[in-house]
Parts: structure tokens; sequence; C-alpha cells
């Protein structure tokens, strides 16, 4: 027999031009549900009002960022156990630096506009040739060597939620902008080049690394950011002493 | 993005630690730290402007500091300075591509050695 628990769920709740407020719901869990269930099951049996966002129910869609108890989840892969213990309280609340649309809902419109504004590509089609060239310069690892975990970013918006630089600049990019600029590849892009390393770019990031935390997907945006501003500054030092190649590479 | 229209409530933002991470309280302290120095250069460069007012005006100042409350605030000083600083050199490394898998690592580091360098200073204004 499955295992239950008594908790009190409390889900901030804001319809638009309406002060937000909390609700609670006292209700029985099984701690090895997800925090998804117990919010499809507050809008099946309590109020059909609640709005939130969800789809796959496996942590590939990306919808159902949330925060659980203040820290960013992919709520549809949180156990309940993982958050709360048996008679204890779990809350809810909608990402932060999105625009609530209603209840637990945000718009993302602005995430992913800046994700295809950096040529960001949801799936990357050839994995193999991916490690090859962009993760990997060396080629594919030996036995026993270390090797980088190739991800896709699924666009879930807790890195934009988690940061508190992006909570305080609205201009700047964002990590997971960011990070789907270096999946996409700055080298060779100049234009892109320049983009990620302007004013609301990799160096309005004061590492936090909130976002590689949250990340749901082992993107490591944190380490990407980094890793930009190696490039940025690689190339800023090649255009100092070499200015005719660096024209010529932008040509 | 959506950002409070609230200037206070943006910079509040970057010290709520609800939830957060051991390297956000990094984050945390290098913005304490940095509003505490750059408030201590104020009054540095004040208190060297006693000095244009002679020997007896910087005396006095002199004599004010002997207080426990002032050498306090040394102290928090020497402590803002070791944990601005030496988090700024792991900052500094990660950018150019340096130990960013370990940041959480040398972040720990960059605690234990400002917290001996801070035990020590203590001990020298304090007790010394």
């Amino acid at each position: 027999m499955a295992e239950k628990w008594n908790i009190t769920l409390v889900i901030r709740r804001q319809k638009q031009g309406q002060p937000p407020f909390d609700q609670e719901f006292k209700m029985e869990a099984n701690p090895d549900e997800n925090v998804i269930d117990l919010v499809e099951r507050v809008w099946a049996f309590h109020d059909k009002t609640l709005n939130y966002a969800h789809a796959c129910h496996h942590s590939t869609c990306g919808a159902c960022g949330m925060r659980v108890n203040n820290v960013e989840k992919l709520t549809c892969i949180t156990p309940v156990r993982s958050v709360v213990a048996d008679g204890g309280t779990l809350r809810v609340d909608p990402m932060r630096n999105f625009p609530v649309i209603s209840d637990l809902a945000v718009d993302m419109g602005e995430l992913y506009r800046r994700m295809e504004l950096v040529g960001h590509h949801p799936v990357n089609l050839d994995r193999k040739e991916a490690i090859q060239s962009e993760f990997r310069p060396s080629g594919p690892a030996e036995p026993g060597e270390d090797f980088i975990r190739l991800s896709d970013c699924i666009e879930c918006g807790l890195c934009m939620s988690a940061c508190p630089i992006v909570g305080s600049t609205g201009d700047y990019l964002g990590p997971a902008p960011l990070a789907g600029a270096h999946q996409a590849g700055v080298k060779g892009n100049p234009g892109l080049l320049e983009l990620v390393s302007g004013v609301d770019g990799v160096w309005r990031c004061h590492s936090a690394f909130e976002c590689t935390a949250v990340c749901p997907s082992n993107v490591d945006p944190g380490w990407r950011i980094m890793e930009l501003r190696r490039i940025a500054l690689a190339e800023k030092w090649k255009s100092w002493f070499s200015p005719n190649k660096s024209a010529e590479v932008r040509k | 993005m959506n950002t409070s229209p609230n200037l206070f409530a943006r910079i509040g933002r970057w010290f709520d630690p609800r939830g957060r991470s051991l390297s956000d309280y990094g984050f945390i302290l290098n913005r304490l730290t940095a509003l505490g120095l750059t408030l201590y250069l104020f009054l540095h460069l004040i208190v060297l402007g006693t000095l244009a007012q002679g020997p007896d005006a910087y005396g006095v100042f002199l004599e004010v500091i002997e207080n426990p409350i002032m050498k306090f605030g040394e102290w928090l000083v020497v402590a803002a300075v070791f944990i601005h600083g030496l988090n700024g050199i792991r900052i500094g490394m990660n950018s150019l591509g340096i130990a960013v898998p370990r940041q959480r690592e040398t972040l720990i580091v960059v605690f234990i050695l400002s917290a001996a360098a801070i035990l020590f200073f203590g001990w020298k204004i304090f007790l010394g």
C-alpha cells in the first residue's frame, strides 16, 4: 500500500490586475508523487480556476517551472519527499522575473524571443557532430577520460527566475540566452559575439551561479557564460595584436 | 524581463538569501562588501581631509579611532577587503575559464582563507 503523508500546500494566487494572496490546501500525498501532481489535484478537486502550465510530465517540455519552497524547480520531476516532510508545509510560487499571467502561469515570451535572437536550436539534430565540433574540439572521449555531457536547453526559464541580475537589470540577456549563444557557437559569428560581449551580455553576470544550481538539464549556463567570457577576451586580445586578421574574420 | 519599477526592490533582490545556493552567498557577500568598501573610501577621504586642518585636528581624529566601536569598524573593513579581494580573484579566474567546474570549492577556500585572515586581524586589532 502506498505511503500517505498529510501536507499543507500553499499556492500563491494572482489574477491580472488583482493583488496576490496565498491559498492553503490540506491534502494527503504520496511522498513519491511529484509536485505537479499535487497542483493538478488542487485544480481537479478543489479549484478549477487555478492556472498553471504543464505538458509532458517528464522534463522534456520545460513548461512546469515554478518556485517550490523558494527554489526554482521543474515540478514534474520534483518528488514530494525531496521538498517537504510528513505534516509539513509545501509552498509553490510562480517563477520570478516573468510577468504573471495568472496564478502559477507566467509569460515566457521574452525568453523565447531572446533564445531566437541568439540562434539557439532547441534540439541538436546531429549530436555526434555537435560533440566533436562544439563541445569537444579534441574529438570524442577516450575510455576512462572525462567528457562533457551534451545537454539541451529545454527553455524552462528556471535560470532566468533564479538569476539575481535578471531580477535587477531586465535588459541583461540572462543565463539561458547566453548558454544558447554558446551552444549555437559564437566563433565565426562576429554579430553574435558582439551581442554576448556587449553591455547587456556576459559581463553583466556577477557569478552567483544560481543558473547552474537550478538547471534541470545540466546545461550549466554558469560555465557557458564563463566560456563566452574567455572567448570574448581571446578575440579582443587577437584584435589588439593582429587588427588586420581580425577585420578579415569579421568580413 | 519583468523587473520591479522600484529601485530598492530590485536591489533588495540581490540580498534575498531564501532558497539560494552556496555560490549565491558568495554573490551576496561580494555585493555587501563592495558597498561597505565604497562607503569606507568616502569616509577615508573625509578623514584625510582633517590633515589639511592642521596637526591638532588630526590628533583629535587619532584619539577618536582608539574608541572600541571605531576599532570594530576597522575590523569590518579588513574583513571586507579579504572577502571581496579573494572572491574577486576567484571570479577573475572563472572569467578566464579557470576552475569554473570547481567554483563552489574555490568559494569554500575563499571563505576559509577570509575567516583565517579576519580572526588573525581581529586578534591584532583587539588584543595585539
